[in-house]
């Protein structure tokens, strides 16, 4: 925890990440030319990017650009999907995760991933929580009630959801069922977390809760957001990068790339010129 | 879209309002072409009103006329069958000929035991089938497993029938209640496979996703969420299946053959309902008829209890009230 205070503050870190492999801190995701191809189209052109920890990451660009396959790379979720392919390399603390010996059951445990369009099994709002840890072979009743109430506190859902836990999820708003979404994915105790456009399908109220969940989330997480929408982006985000057509045009911490991007291509975006 | 705004407001000034508006002073009448518009639409509409509601009767005709045939089975059963069926039916077994009274025990209880042995064949590899279908929809083997359940579930039970004669009952030289089980067995497999595929496809990619994003591994999470999420519809699958199985004749008369004796054992003949009607419906005797009848109401009431036992799974979805 005595890494806590050299918090990742340093924007070069983003634009060389071969430098930083082997000194970063745990929940690093580095990405060295990656490549990724669905058949014979391919969706990102050697994506170089050090995501630092302990800080929210958003990756932002127009519909196609890439940023949700990379977000999905990160747990391999694109797996499921026949024909895909990779090159170059994609590191969580070191480990490369498209290596043929990762566990991908065990990476995705450590790469939790909240969704679009908020998705809770159609179970209780207790069993949609306990959902993680149970196949990760905790079946003591007391321990999972620990879980449970920790990771709905941790997702700010607690007090609206203490007293209903054996009510169905599907009884909850949309603001609330994405927060149990989290609630879901925190409970498996993981070190980064996906999201890919959490806040899209939210009212602004529900938006801005969970704005401030990952607020106060990012102390201990790895966080990740792919998001269509700027100001989001903006007040969320310490680092951004910015997709575009499958390439990483723009790299670093937020305030530089929104106020005074390098790349034309990225001011183009962000004033709205296209996407 | 530009241009519009740098235009000086000099030159959009009188827009011919005054020629749409009608004139203060002239109340609105009716043109004769608007006159012969209107009653031409009229009549139009008349006429949709007519045919509508004729179309509607004709459609609700069909409705009633589809249901016909059932409740005109059952006031017939109902009607031939109910005096034969005693308590001593459901308990005793049957009686020679001339003998008064006499009951089907062991044709119903036949019949259950067909209908467990057969389902306890066709459930899993119906249901591990049709999860395969859906996990691996475009592969060949699942184009070519897919095509061929739908020809099995077309073929005829009697072929059916022979075919199961031909390996397992020639071989071992005589009759049994498994042969037919395996025969109804494999009835329900095409059955099973295809509902089972369409409920595991309804079921959300983003359920299916979430599970995968905890760390569940694929088959894990076909068995978990997917089969969850699909149950009812499966369980319902299944009970139709079972249903439509529950009935069969002609695969048994190759298989099972009938038992005029009590047998519970999967090794030797059973006899079962569908036989017993046919075997008791042919003969010439009254009383076997009235028993005949009699077996059939049973047999369409097992029938009826297996649909509303379906009917009552697919209601029992968790949380259905959601969305």
């Amino acid at each position: 925890m005595s890494a806590a205070s050299a918090g990742p503050q340093r924007s070069q870190v983003l634009a060389t990440p071969k430098a930083a492999v082997g000194q970063t801190h745990p929940g690093t995701i580095t990405a060295d030319d990656f490549s990724f191809w669905y058949g014979k189209v391919q969706a990102l052109h050697k994506v170089s990017l050090l995501i630092p920890p302990r800080s929210v990451t958003a990756l932002v660009g127009p519909s196609g650009c890439g940023k949700s396959t990379f977000l999905r790379s990160i747990n391999r979720l694109n797996d499921v999907i026949p024909g895909v392919r990779t090159d170059g390399l994609l590191l969580l603390d070191n480990t490369d995760i498209y290596a043929s010996r990762v566990d991908v059951v065990a990476l995705r445990q450590r790469v939790g991933m909240v969704f679009q369009r908020w998705n809770p099994f159609p179970k209780s709002i207790y069993d949609n929580v306990a959902y993680g840890p149970r196949i990760n072979g905790t079946r003591d009743g007391a321990t999972l009630d620990e879980i449970v109430e920790q990771s709905l506190r941790r997702a700010a859902l607690w007090d609206e959801a203490k007293d209903r836990l054996r009510a169905s999820a599907l009884t909850l708003s949309g603001g609330q069922q994405q927060r149990l979404c989290i609630a879901r994915a925190l409970a498996n105790n993981p070190e980064v977390l996906l999201l890919d456009e959490p806040a899209s399908a939210l009212d602004p109220i529900a938006t801005q809760r969970v704005e401030e969940l990952l607020y106060e989330l990012k102390a201990e997480l790895t966080i990740v957001i792919v998001t269509h929408n700027l100001q989001q982006a903006a007040r969320v985000s310490n680092h951004a990068a910015f997709f575009y057509l499958g390439h990483l045009v723009e790299a670093g911490i937020t305030e530089q790339l929104f106020t005074s991007p390098r790349e034309q291509r990225t001011e183009a975006y962000l004033t709205g010129r296209f996407g | 879209m530009a241009g519009l705004a740098g235009r000086p407001d000099g030159e959009r000034t009188t827009v011919s309002a005054p020629a749409i508006a009608p004139a203060p002073d002239r109340p609105h009448r009716p043109s004769d072409r608007q006159r012969a518009f209107a009653e031409r639409t009229l009549g139009t509409v008349q006429r949709r009103r007519i045919v509508n509601a004729v179309m509607l009767s004709l459609l609700f005709l069909a409705a009633i006329a589809a249901t016909l045939p059932l409740l005109f089975i059952l006031f017939h059963l109902m009607r031939l069958g109910i005096t034969s069926l005693t308590p001593a039916f459901f308990t005793k077994m049957p009686r020679p000929v001339g003998e008064a009274g006499g009951g089907m025990a062991n044709a119903i209880v036949g019949t259950l035991i067909l209908i467990g042995a057969a389902s306890a064949i066709g459930l899993p590899i119906g249901v591990g089938a049709g999860l395969y279908l859906a996990e691996r929809r475009g592969a060949r083997l699942a184009n070519a497993v897919r095509y061929l359940s739908d020809v099995l579930n077309g073929l005829p039970s009697i072929v059916m029938g022979i075919f199961a004669w031909q390996f397992l009952v020639r071989p071992v030289g005589h009759f049994s209640a498994l042969a037919g089980a395996v025969a109804l067995g494999a009835m329900m497999i095409p059955m099973l496979t295809r509902t089972t595929e369409e409920m595991v496809r309804l079921v959300p990619v983003a359920l299916r996703e979430a599970a995968l994003a905890l760390g569940y591994s694929k088959w894990r999470t076909s068995l978990t969420i997917v089969v969850r999420t699909a149950g009812p519809g499966i369980v319902t699958g299944a009970l139709v299946a079972m249903a439509r199985i529950a009935g069969e004749t002609a695969p048994l008369l190759f298989t099972v053959l009938g038992n005029q004796f009590w047998s519970v054992s999967l090794a030797e003949p059973i006899a079962a309902l569908p036989l017993q009607i046919f075997e008791y419906a042919k003969s010439p005797y009254e009383e076997w008829h009235a028993l005949a009848w009699a077996g059939a109401l049973v047999l369409i009431s097992l029938i009826l209890v297996i649909g509303v036992a379906a009917r009552f799974a697919t209601r029992q979805r968790f949380g259905a009230h959601g969305d």
